[in-house]
Order: structure tokens, then C-alpha cells, then sequence
């Protein structure tokens, strides 16, 4: 009598909020979503083959073209990788200011996530806030590189630059500014209820969901596992650092919210210990010439926490200038594989929540 | 547009009516949200609050119907082409195309077997930026361009060569 008929509709690879160029094929009852079937590649530029037929230096640059929101990251998981390879050891100093930019662009990147997101299911401005700081994290970076968004900030073994004069007042500075505008944020989206209505109970998945298909980063820290590269197995100097790793039981996109809100605060914290700690003196890089030949057949994989979570690169040499094989594992195209358990059943209307709170990025997940 | 246009000599009532639509036309330049890859970062931070492109009368829309121009940013791949032409086609006329970063202008860093290398062997571009990608500031100064680029376009019918006295 009452029967509602499937649909099968396509949204995207056009759209406005699918970050890119994401196409989804939705199968639908009525405003239920039955399934959805992602199609990707629609931003697939062959970055890994053109990998291997680079010098290992001149690679980096592809690295901030494939996560183009949080490049420095990018940056640090291809040269750790590197480094790991031919065993080159880094500065101690050099060492700092990777990890100021690298958590700095964390800030920027979570900050374009919360901008865009809200922007997503209906809070335009919030979109105008969070580019105001974001403009001013971009406005450091620039200082300190040259560059707004395609970094390239740091080379094998180390960084080409010191921090330049005034940089260090200006950051604390800002690190100031944001604590209070992180407030604000809070203020305007924590407790409200248009916001809450949108985003609790959305897109649910559990701990043992998240582990199956490998989703990392907030996603997982969110459905209450605890698992931070930075804390489990440290690199650079986030030994040294003291932080707290956010994480939240909620398992649905409002717990994904409050774990990356808590996040920029980390990351602000981590930031200030650096300018504190960071030696006035000393090297910043550990290796002079640009020529490096690793060991034959040798395999290593190198993995950061990134923004999206974890953010690996594994490398095979043989014996020359040039990688064998590079593959880039990104958290985008992982996460991507929870958009499907969590869209099912909800509503049409939440997949573009869903699609926000995963925080996907198209150039990370084609390459 | 399509009764008046290209019927009329050029003379008086051409550059008049010139006058008015093109003031009206590269006032209100209505982009589409294309956004490709990372130059669609910067696009995004040109309509946000320290570039602000609303006072250009540049406000994004998100149908191709409803804009005038096309901003082409970040890199074409040989699977988004057919997407690419599509929406261009469905855009209303008059309409242009502001190719933004060096990757849709010529395939850029990539030289690959899924890289389209240009857009203009797709759509017609009249507006080429240069950079990697392209600063805020620079994508203004393509939309400035392009105003001027307006403001010389005429209904008029295109004068035919004169014979030589």
C-alpha cells in the first residue's frame, strides 16, 4: 500500500560541501539513506609514480600537494621517512621548529574543519571567524617561509632557516590572541542548539568499528581510544613535550567536535613550550650536500600524527638517488571507508555532517 | 542579449547600451565554487574575511546556473574533464573562465598520465594566474582583469573589413 520507492542519486563530484571533489552515489528511501558508495579518484595526479622517478629531495614539494590543508605535516612524514632511511640525524633545534610550524599548521587546519563544517550544516559565521586567526597563522608561516599554503619549509636533515627576528614575540602573540578567540568559538557553537541538534547522534561508530577500518586520528579519539603517535611512539622531540591527548566517548559527530576544539588547544600549549624550550643556539642541519645514496633493498615506513591521523610514508630504496617505490599512506583515504557504516540509516541531510566531520581531504586520498 | 546583439552598426545607441550592460555585468561577476584541489583553498581564504571579494560584487554561488564565471582552480584531471566541461556548458551565457594556478593553466608540477595538461583544451580561458597556488591578491587582480575585460565587449556588429579607397 504504503511503499516508498528506492532512489539512487548522485551528489557531487560538483558540490559545494563535499571539500573537493568527492562524488557519492546515495541510494535512498524516501529521506533515509540506505548505502552510499563513494567514487574517488576524480583528483588522482599519479604523485607516488612521479615519486619514483625524483631525487629524494626533490619530492617534498609533492608532499604539500597532497594534503594541501596541513602541508608542513606532509613535509615532516616524507623527510622523517628520509631520514630514517639513510640514518641522518636532525638538530636538535631544527628539530623544534619543525614541531612549532608542524603544530601550528595542526591549528590552521582544524580551524579551516571547524570553519568549513559549520559552514556545511548552516553557521555561516563561524566560517568568517575561523579564517580571521587562520589568516594570521598563514601570516607567521609566511614570515618564516614565504609561502601561504605550499610550504616546503623544511629540507632533509633539518631547516634551511632560522627563525627570523620578531617572529617569536609575534607567535606568542597570537598564541594569546587564541586562547581567548578559541572561547569564543565555544561559546557560539558548544551549547547551541541548532548546533547540537545537527551533530549529536550523527554519524555514529564505535571504537571496535573505527579499529576494523582503520580510521585514525580524531575520529578514533573520539570513539574513546586513546591512540596518539605523538605520545605512543614519539618522534622529533614530543618526548620532551608535556600534553594531554583529547578524547571522548561520544562516538558521534558533537564527540568529534569536542575532541578537535581540545586539540588546537594541545596544540597551542605544545607551541609555547617549544618558543620556551627551543635552544637560542646550535646547528639546523644535520648534513651538508644534497646527494644521498641509501642502502640497497632497504624498507622503511615513517609515521606522523597528523590532523586527519596518521600520516605515514614508506620508502624502498635500491641503492640510488631516486626511491624505488614511495607509498604515501593518508589518513583521508582510510577515513573515507567509515563514511558508509556512518551515513547508513541516518538521514540524507546529515551526510554532508558526516562528510564534514570526517574532515576529509580530496588530494590526500586520490594523490 | 541574443535580439540586439550583433544586428546594429556601431554608433551612438551600441556604445550607450555598451555602457550600461557592461557596467552592470563586471559589477556583479558571480563565480562558481569549484573547487579542485589547493588552489580552492585560497579561493576560499579570498572570499573569507581579510580578502573579502563581496566588494567586488563577487559572491560564490553553488550552481552553475546561477554565475557568470568559472574559477578553475587547481588541477584538472583527466577524470574530472568530462565533469568540467559539463558544468561550463550549463552555465548561462554570457560567461567567462578565470584559470586559476599554474596546474589548470598547464598541468603544472604534473606531468602525469591523469593530468589534463590545461584547461583551455577544454573551455575557452580568458583569464590565466600564475602561481602555486596563486595568492589572494593575485586571484583580485585576475578579477580585475577580467572587469576590464568586460567593459570592452560590445553588442555592436563586428565591423567588416573596409575596402581599401
Amino acid at each position: 500500500m504504503f511503499r516508498t520507492q528506492e532512489m539512487e542519486i548522485n551528489m557531487g563530484p560538483q558540490h559545494p560541501s563535499t571539500h573537493g571533489v568527492l562524488r557519492l552515489k546515495l541510494r535512498l528511501d524516501g529521506e533515509r539513506v540506505i548505502d552510499v558508495w563513494p567514487v574517488i579518484g576524480y583528483l588522482h595526479r599519479g604523485i607516488e609514480k612521479l615519486a619514483e622517478s625524483k631525487e629524494f629531495v626533490k619530492i617534498t614539494p609533492f608532499t604539500d600537494r597532497m594534503d594541501y590543508v596541513c602541508a608542513m605535516s606532509g613535509n615532516l612524514a616524507y623527510l622523517g621517512a628520509v631520514e630514517k632511511l639513510c640514518g641522518i640525524k636532525v638538530p636538535e633545534k631544527a628539530n623544534y621548529i619543525r614541531v612549532i610550524m608542524v603544530e601550528l599548521n595542526r591549528i590552521a587546519s582544524h580551524l579551516l574543519w571547524l570553519g568549513t563544517h559549520a559552514l556545511d550544516i548552516g553557521a555561516m559565521s563561524i566560517f568568517l571567524y575561523t579564517f580571521r586567526e587562520r589568516e594570521m597563522i598563514l601570516d607567521l608561516f609566511e614570515a618564516y617561509c614565504g609561502a601561504r599554503l605550499t610550504y616546503n619549509a623544511f629540507r632533509i636533515s633539518g631547516v634551511p632557516a632560522d627563525l627570523p627576528p620578531g617572529w617569536k614575540e609575534e607567535c606568542l602573540g597570537f598564541l594569546k590572541l587564541f586562547r581567548q578567540r578559541h572561547h569564543e568559538y565555544e561559546q557560539i557553537l558548544s551549547a547551541n542548539r541548532i548546533w547540537l541538534k545537527r551533530t549529536k547522534g550523527v554519524g555514529y561508530m564505535d571504537a571496535e568499528q573505527c579499529l576494523a577500518l582503520s580510521v585514525t586520528g580524531p575520529v578514533l579519539r573520539a570513539a574513546g581510544v586513546a591512540r596518539d603517535l605523538r605520545k605512543d611512539e614519539p618522534y622529533a622531540i614530543y618526548d620532551q613535550l608535556e600534553f594531554d591527548v583529547p578524547v571522548d566517548d561520544g562516538c558521534d559527530t558533537y564527540a568529534r567536535y569536542l575532541v578537535r576544539m581540545a586539540e588546537m588547544l594541545q596544540a597551542v600549549r605544545m607551541v609555547e613550550q617549544c618558543l620556551e624550550k627551543m635552544p637560542s643556539e646550535g646547528p639546523l642541519m644535520g648534513m651538508r650536500g644534497r646527494k644521498m645514496r641509501p642502502r640497497k633493498d632497504e624498507e622503511v615506513y615513517f609515521a606522523i600524527e597528523g590532523p586527519r591521523g596518521e600520516q605515514g610514508v614508506y620508502l624502498i630504496s635500491d641503492g640510488t638517488d631516486r626511491p624505488y617505490r614511495c607509498k604515501f599512506r593518508n589518513s583521508s583515504f582510510a577515513n573515507l571507508q567509515a563514511l558508509a557504516p556512518m551515513v547508513q540509516g541516518g538521514l540524507v541531510a546529515d551526510v554532508v555532517a558526516v562528510i564534514g566531520t570526517l574532515d576529509i581531504v580530496l588530494g590526500d586520498s586520490d594523490r | 542579449m541574443g535580439l540586439i546583439e550583433g544586428r546594429l552598426h556601431p554608433g551612438i545607441v551600441t556604445t550607450t547600451v555598451d555602457a550600461l550592460f557592461n557596467w552592470a555585468r563586471k559589477n556583479s561577476l558571480w563565480p562558481m565554487t569549484f573547487g579542485l584541489a589547493c588552489c580552492a583553498i585560497e579561493m576560499m581564504a579570498s572570499g573569507a574575511s581579510r580578502f573579502d571579494f563581496d566588494r567586488l560584487g563577487v559572491v560564490f554561488r553553488a550552481s552553475p546556473r546561477q554565475s557568470d564565471v568559472m574559477i578553475v582552480s587547481g588541477t584538472v584531471c583527466e577524470k574530472m574533464a568530462p565533469v568540467l566541461k559539463r558544468l561550463y556548458d550549463q552555465m548561462p551565457e554570457p560567461k567567462w573562465v578565470i584559470s586559476m594556478g599554474i596546474c589548470s593553466t598547464a598541468g603544472g608540477p604534473f606531468p602525469t598520465y591523469s593530468v589534463v595538461q590545461g584547461v583551455d583544451h577544454l573551455v575557452p580561458v580568458d583569464v590565466a594566474v600564475a602561481g602555486c597556488p596563486p595568492r589572494p591578491e593575485a586571484l583580485m587582480h585576475a578579477v580585475l582583469r577580467l572587469q576590464d575585460k568586460i567593459s570592452e565587449m560590445t553588442i555592436a556588429r563586428a565591423s567588416s573589413p573596409r575596402p581599401s579607397s
